[in-house]
């Protein structure tokens, strides 16, 4: 199975790490993904927040193009897009045209401007539900060379991958990304915030917001005793780790918490290498796999 | 003598078409129905930040209190996480409410000096409309140029790690089919 892959902006600058580790896992598991071509903007929260139409437009034209380069056209085209904004928007202009025909005459003739159709045969998917639904956690658990044995992860969903459709999992309690951790040998730890939202841009526009959210996020792993976060949405990933010195120097209770893109953890846990899985582009690094490795697979707590 | 601030507002002064506007931009009749039970306030994250909470923001909305909706921090702190709309009893989509508000104050020109949540909307719907695409760090030293200026050197340490890790690309990203897509964006303008 061949899947079209829709970056997004995030995946080409603060989070190329999750662009490769994403690659490398799908590579490694014989699902090569296919990078859409000349991809644009989703518009994320920001562009509806302006004009719905053309945040609507927007996205449509990614679908169009996704229509128009599915390698394999018998079937509708299966596009992955791995930020939890990008998923949420695609996901939401589906159902809006859908659903609204007067918005969908006005939205198929601003395609035409370019030549492009979108006829709805697009599925749009979260990798997370790929590989969980699609290639199986019996195979993902065939595939662990590095079982992380001992390893405590607090798996972090983020609001836009569950709400408000939950397309793949349970709205109030999803349990996807902690059935793929247990698939890797981690023992995920209960936490009540794993739908807590980060505040996404939040952090860059009014800080002294942004950065409580993440501190109780980053307080509550620590206190359930994670050793890491994984997460699923670039901007989680970034509001956690590289604000982690600015929250720390605020709020003296906190320690050192590595975060790291779900995609990298399945890559260290599969023997990739950690370069191909961008590991070095983390902030705050995380030691212990490469502990686990040399010990044959067993992950000590310090 | 220090003027008195009147704090009460005479039913004249209401708008009563502006919950019917919300509605319309919103598509959401259920606005009306909302019981104030206040679910949308507790889960919201943001709530105790915002000068209104999410459920008097629709009870202002319904009664037409449309100066202080359109001014009030709330719509803009909203960061559509979508906990109130899967919460309410109603099934209000109080998200698309906050969007459609967020859509009217930036229409009629209202929003705080410096405000830096709008400034970031617009900066964000240029950059796309223009490239096609987003490139996070060159838009948040943007925004910061235009609202936070004296906090740049604070952001330098954490803009040094991220460039050191490949993570802050020096050009800004752009698709081939630009003009392509501003065609298409003009024909689908509000």
């Amino acid at each position: 199975m061949a899947y079209l892959y829709f970056p997004g902006c995030s995946l080409k600058g603060t989070s190329r790490a999750y662009d490769e580790s994403l690659r490398a896992v799908f590579e490694a598991l014989g699902a090569p993904l296919i990078e859409l071509e000349d991809w644009n903007c989703c518009g994320a929260t920001t562009y509806m927040s302006i004009d719905e139409r053309q945040a609507f437009a927007l996205a449509a034209r990614n679908l169009a193009l996704a229509e128009g380069q599915n390698p394999s056209p018998a079937n509708g085209a299966e596009l992955i897009a791995p930020c939890s904004a990008c998923y949420l928007v695609l996901l939401k202009t589906q159902k809006r045209l859908a659903t609204d025909a007067s918005l969908g005459q006005r939205i198929s003739a601003a395609l035409k401007e370019e030549q492009l159709c979108y006829r709805g045969r697009v599925r749009v998917r979260h990798p997370l539900d790929v590989l969980v639904h699609d290639i199986g956690l019996q195979e993902i658990s065939r595939r662990v060379r590095h079982p992380l044995r001992g390893m405590r992860v607090a798996c972090y969903y983020g609001c836009q991958i569950v709400r408000p459709y939950a397309p793949f999992d349970n709205l109030h309690r999803p349990t996807t990304l902690d059935d793929l951790a247990r698939a890797l040998g981690a023992e995920p730890v209960d936490w009540a915030l794993r739908t807590y939202c980060c505040g996404g841009s939040l952090t860059g526009t009014l800080p002294e917001v942004g950065v409580r959210l993440n501190y109780l996020l980053l307080k509550e792993a620590q206190r359930r005793g994670a050793d890491c976060i994984i997460t699923v949405c670039p901007l989680c990933q970034f509001n956690l780790e590289a604000y982690q010195d600015q929250i720390r120097r605020r709020y003296r209770d906190l320690s050192s918490m590595p975060v790291l893109y779900f995609t990298q953890l399945m890559g260290l846990a599969m023997g990739l290498p950690p370069k191909s899985l961008g590991m070095q582009r983390l902030m705050i690094p995380l030691i212990q796999p490469v502990g686990a490795a040399e010990k044959g697979g067993i992950h000590e707590r310090a | 003598m220090a003027t008195l601030e009147r704090h009460i507002r005479y039913e004249a002064e209401l708008d009563p078409s502006f919950a019917r506007e919300i509605i319309a931009s919103s598509g959401s009749p259920s606005l009306m129905e909302c019981i104030q039970c206040g679910t949308c306030s507790s889960t919201c994250p943001l709530s105790s930040y915002m000068d209104y909470t999410p459920r008097r923001i629709i009870a202002m909305v319904r009664e037409g209190f449309k100066q202080e909706v359109l001014r009030s921090s709330t719509i803009w702190l909203c960061a559509s996480c979508y906990a109130c709309t899967v919460e309410c009893p109603k099934e209000i989509p109080i998200t698309d409410i906050m969007y459609a508000l967020k859509r009217y104050a930036v229409r009629e020109g209202i929003h705080r000096w410096r405000f830096a949540i709008p400034l970031m909307a617009r900066l964000f719907y240029e950059t796309v409309r223009r490239n096609g695409r987003l490139t996070e760090s060159w838009t948040v030293l943007k925004l910061y140029l235009q609202t936070y200026p004296l906090q740049i050197p604070a952001m330098v340490p954490m803009g040094w790690k991220l460039l050191f890790r490949g993570r802050f690309p020096l050009l800004p990203e752009r698709i081939r089919g630009r003009l392509g897509l501003q065609r298409v964006l003009r024909a689908a303008k509000e």
